[in-house]
């Protein structure tokens, strides 16, 4: 538990790992030492190919490389795929539904110092309106590894949304076991729910402890996959515990939050508070006090799941 | 290339431009000028060069055309149907709401189609992806592109022909339909994408400029492509934008309007007039 590794390290050593037993393809930006897909490209130099700064053609490639039977991994920043390139992975890979696999590191503020043009909080919302995508979030370096071979041997698109910073390993790769689509309950509650995704699982599992200590007894979920959401257990969630609070590292519009309302509204209506990026842009500056700047912390969690839980009738 | 041939080739051409003239015409709406200027590229890909099976569109091993000039798919459509991937009597229904042939080209519902195409410049890259499939499968099969002149003035353009000649696509050959007309008017009046030709040999391309309405010039193209080693090839089409029809050729105005009842009727009558 005390291991740190960042999602994106998982990603490239996942790639490697497993391009002994599958015949993927990796293609990248000239960013291959940031996303770690060099892991992959040092192993399997045959199947690397670099693709210069020219991100739109990347994913593009990447469709005709599926077209014609491969599997390829096309990697950059969440930016500059999910956001620059979203126009030809919704015309060249979503609408035929091709099997590419767009591998987004640097997702999130936690990219850090180099701030907001490159801090990417965004693309969990434009991925999800493109049909068919299935995004995938994982929480931790057990979680990214377990999320590339699921995405290997799922047929169609997949946007798998990795961070820089090095996280705490919350899964022990032995007994994990991942399953597309399902959300996995992180710990039972049953005052309010708190349904996060990414480095925010981690967080919520702290805010969890705060409301302990206040007596409220509260769900921890893990939504790893986006879309398609897990609108069983977020329902079941909503019925049992009457209250929400979503978590994530992204804009509060377009993500999880909005998922998780939007899949609400129409079936269970429950109060529904959303940690997130509250509609702005990011900043330059060291991790730590980025995330309490922004509001991604345990007593920011902690104190909209009181709110939910004051909004119930 | 022998009289007989050429003669076969330009009845297909003329085949071909007659099921775009039905498309556009059943539809009311759809893009002809662009469409028949490149009828005798299609004609000579589908009926000599490829090797594809109408019976099984999806075989591993065939030649691929992209058409990265997406809004032509008329031509596309008229040329499948032609070849025998799916009825004449389809090309009817085009752009209507209960048929598989979209306004532009969809590779999920249309036999013979090889890739969804239709925003510009995206094909291009689509198309090396698959060339370089070939060779990571270690295969034979081709892969075509028809760009329009319009088209390159898209970035991504250049990022693919960076990316094919970088990659030593060989087994890549892209028509580039230089027929000086686009929406909004001339290439050169509007943004001016010239000289292409200069511009794909500066990005080490091996380069051959033919009139695209020509069938021997085109075959001289292909298998100057084919003996090339090392290098994709950009073969830039002179063309006619609207050619064969008399009132259409060389007008922007026909690039995405389609004929009246009236002006079918005369275009067809030439066209059939053209292969007496």
């Amino acid at each position: 538990m005390a291991d740190k590794i960042a999602t994106r390290e998982a990603y490239g050593n996942a790639l490697a790992e497993f391009g002994e037993k599958y015949n993927i393809v990796v293609l990248d930006a000239d960013l291959a030492a940031a996303t770690k897909t060099g892991v992959f490209k040092k192993k399997f130099p045959e199947r690397f190919f670099d693709c210069g700064i020219a991100e739109g053609n990347m994913v593009s490639v990447a469709a005709g490389l599926a077209a014609a039977g491969m599997i390829p991994f096309a990697s950059s920043f969440a930016m500059f795929t999910a956001g620059r390139a979203f126009e030809p992975i919704r015309n060249a890979i979503g609408y035929p539904h091709l099997n590419v696999k767009i591998g987004a590191t640097h997702a999130g503020i936690t990219v850090g110092e180099d701030g907001a043009t490159h801090q990417c909080l965004e693309d969990i919302g434009t991925m999800r309106t493109i049909p068919g995508m299935t995004i995938i979030n994982p929480a931790d370096a057990v979680e990214a590894r377990a999320a590339v071979e699921a995405a290997i041997l799922h047929k169609g698109p997949v946007y798998l949304r990795f961070g820089r910073m090095a996280t705490p390993v919350l899964f022990d790769q032995a007994d994990y076991k991942f399953e597309l689509g399902k959300g996995i309950t992180m710990a039972e509650g049953k005052d309010v729910t708190i349904v996060a995704t990414g480095i925010m699982v981690n967080i919520a599992l702290e805010a969890r402890e705060l409301l302990k200590n206040e007596g409220i007894d509260a769900r921890v979920i893990n939504i790893h996959t986006i879309k398609p959401l897990d609108e069983e257990l977020i329902v079941t969630a909503a019925r049992e515990t009457g209250a929400i609070v979503t978590a994530e590292e992204h804009n509060i519009i377009g993500g999880l939050g909005a998922a998780v309302c939007e899949c609400l509204a129409g079936t269970c209506p429950t109060p529904v508070k959303r940690v997130g990026v509250n509609d702005e842009f990011g900043r330059s500056g060291k991790v730590p006090p980025l995330l309490e700047m922004y509001g991604l912390t345990a007593a920011n969690i902690a104190a909209n799941a009181k709110a939910a839980i004051a909004l119930k009738k | 290339m022998e009289m007989a041939k050429i003669n076969e080739l330009k009845r297909i051409a003329a085949n071909i431009r007659l099921g775009i003239l039905e498309e556009v015409y059943s539809a009311s709406s759809g893009h002809p000028g662009g469409s028949l200027s490149i009828a005798d590229i299609l004609a000579y890909l589908y009926f000599v060069e490829m090797k594809v099976d109408p019976k099984n569109p999806d075989w591993e091993d065939r030649d691929r055309l992209v058409l990265s000039k997406g809004h032509t798919a008329p031509a596309l459509y008229a040329t499948l149907a032609e070849r025998g991937f799916f009825s004449k009597e389809e090309l009817k229904g085009f752009r209507n709401i209960n048929s598989f042939l979209q306004g532009h080209p969809d590779m999920k519902h249309t036999p013979g189609v090889d890739m969804t195409t239709g925003s510009l410049g995206l094909g291009i890259s689509a198309a090396c992806g698959m060339a370089l499939a070939s060779k990571l499968q270690n295969k034979d099969f081709r892969v075509y592109s028809i760009l329009g002149d319009g088209e390159v003035e898209e970035g991504q353009v250049w990022e693919a022909a960076m990316f094919a000649a970088h990659y030593n696509l060989d087994n890549l050959c892209a028509f580039i339909d230089f027929n000086g007309l686009q929406i909004d008017g001339k290439i050169t009046e509007v943004i001016d994408p010239t000289p292409i030709d200069k511009k794909f040999e500066a990005f080490n391309w091996n380069v051959v400029v033919i009139d695209g309405n020509n069938p021997e010039e085109i075959e001289a193209a292909v298998e100057n492509a084919k003996a090339c080693k090392g290098k994709p090839t950009a073969v830039i089409c002179k063309t006619i934008k609207g050619y064969g029809v008399s009132f259409m050729e060389n007008q922007a105005s026909w690039h995405g309007t389609a004929p009246n009842k009236e002006q079918y009727e005369q275009a067809v009558a030439e066209i059939t007039a053209s292969i007496k």
